[in-house]
């Protein structure tokens, strides 16, 4: 186990990450992605925590990834649920403006 | 020994989340998430990071218990059951993908990585807890009202109408007017 091993894995971790969320239509598979894609960031940056310096800095920089994602799943359900009310779909084709 | 746990997490995470896009069906993807969030919160156990990977699996599993409700109510179906495949520009977002790996790829193993400056705290759990109490304090201020922001948020997004809209101008008064789907003249 080394740093590139780590980068490496979280490198994939984020890139099919990537690719779920410009290929899925459904806005909750959307989440799934970008979900996929911290998942890669918070274990590439416990890579560099813990290979390049492990100082407490690291970790409360690791907390605020894991509020971002938080962060993100409660909105984008927020957003879910608006779109759905609004029209009926839970598709990103079908809300491609902002307007009713 | 943790090597050999490090590459068996990995793989488990990596094939997890491709699973995650290619199960056919929803409820699937969702626990195929959740086994890739639980197997990276195992990994940072490796890295003595006990707290941080004890509150992501914990997280991580709730909200995809949640998020298994929300397909089960906004697909209208049992997702367990209902084989489905709705993506655009795959081929384009292959594409992007595999570019992407190779040039964080290609930068984790060609950089120069410094060697490691200085050794972990004893208590590492410990030594977050001073640090956001103490000299990193403006994080966790930061952090909170974010938090709150987010629960009024998605809150005023999610629910279909606020008092406002029930009661018109007059929020004193006891009953609504007469249901309107627009609300009351907003």
């Amino acid at each position: 186990m080394t740093l590139e091993t780590v980068l490496l894995v979280a490198a994939a971790l984020f890139c099919v990450g990537l690719y779920g969320a410009i290929s899925q239509q459904v806005v909750v598979m959307v989440m799934m992605g970008l979900e996929l894609m911290i998942n890669g960031v918070i274990l590439a940056a416990a890579g560099f925590w813990w290979f390049l310096t492990p100082v407490p800095d690291g970790q409360v920089l690791l907390l605020v990834v894991i509020t971002a994602m938080t962060v993100e799943m409660a909105m984008g359900f927020g957003v879910a649920t608006l779109l759905h009310r609004s029209r009926e779909s839970d598709m990103t084709d079908m809300a491609t403006d902002l307007s009713r | 020994m943790a090597d050999l746990v490090f590459w068996v997490l990995s793989g488990v995470a990596v094939a997890s989340g491709v699973a995650v896009f290619s199960v056919d069906s929803m409820a699937r993807a969702t626990y195929a998430l959740a086994a890739s969030f639980v197997a990276v919160g195992l990994a940072l156990l490796l890295f003595d990071l006990q707290f941080l990977g004890v509150i992501t699996v914990l997280m991580m599993i709730m909200e995809m218990a949640i998020m298994a409700i929300y397909m089960i109510m906004f697909m209208g179906m049992n997702p367990a059951l209902m084989p489905m495949s709705m993506v655009h520009d795959k081929r384009w977002a292959m594409a992007a993908a595999a570019g992407t790996f190779v040039v964080l790829a290609a930068g984790a193993v060609l950089v120069p990585w410094p060697d490691r400056a200085g050794d972990p705290a004893d208590d590492l759990t410990a030594a977050v807890g001073e640090a956001i109490m103490g000299d990193k304090m403006l994080v966790m201020l930061t952090v909170s009202p974010v938090l709150f922001a987010t629960i009024v948020a998605a809150l005023v997004l999610a629910l279909p109408s606020g008092r406002y809209a029930r009661l018109g101008d007059h929020l004193g008064r006891r009953t609504a007017p007469a249901r309107d789907p627009e609300g009351a003249g907003r």
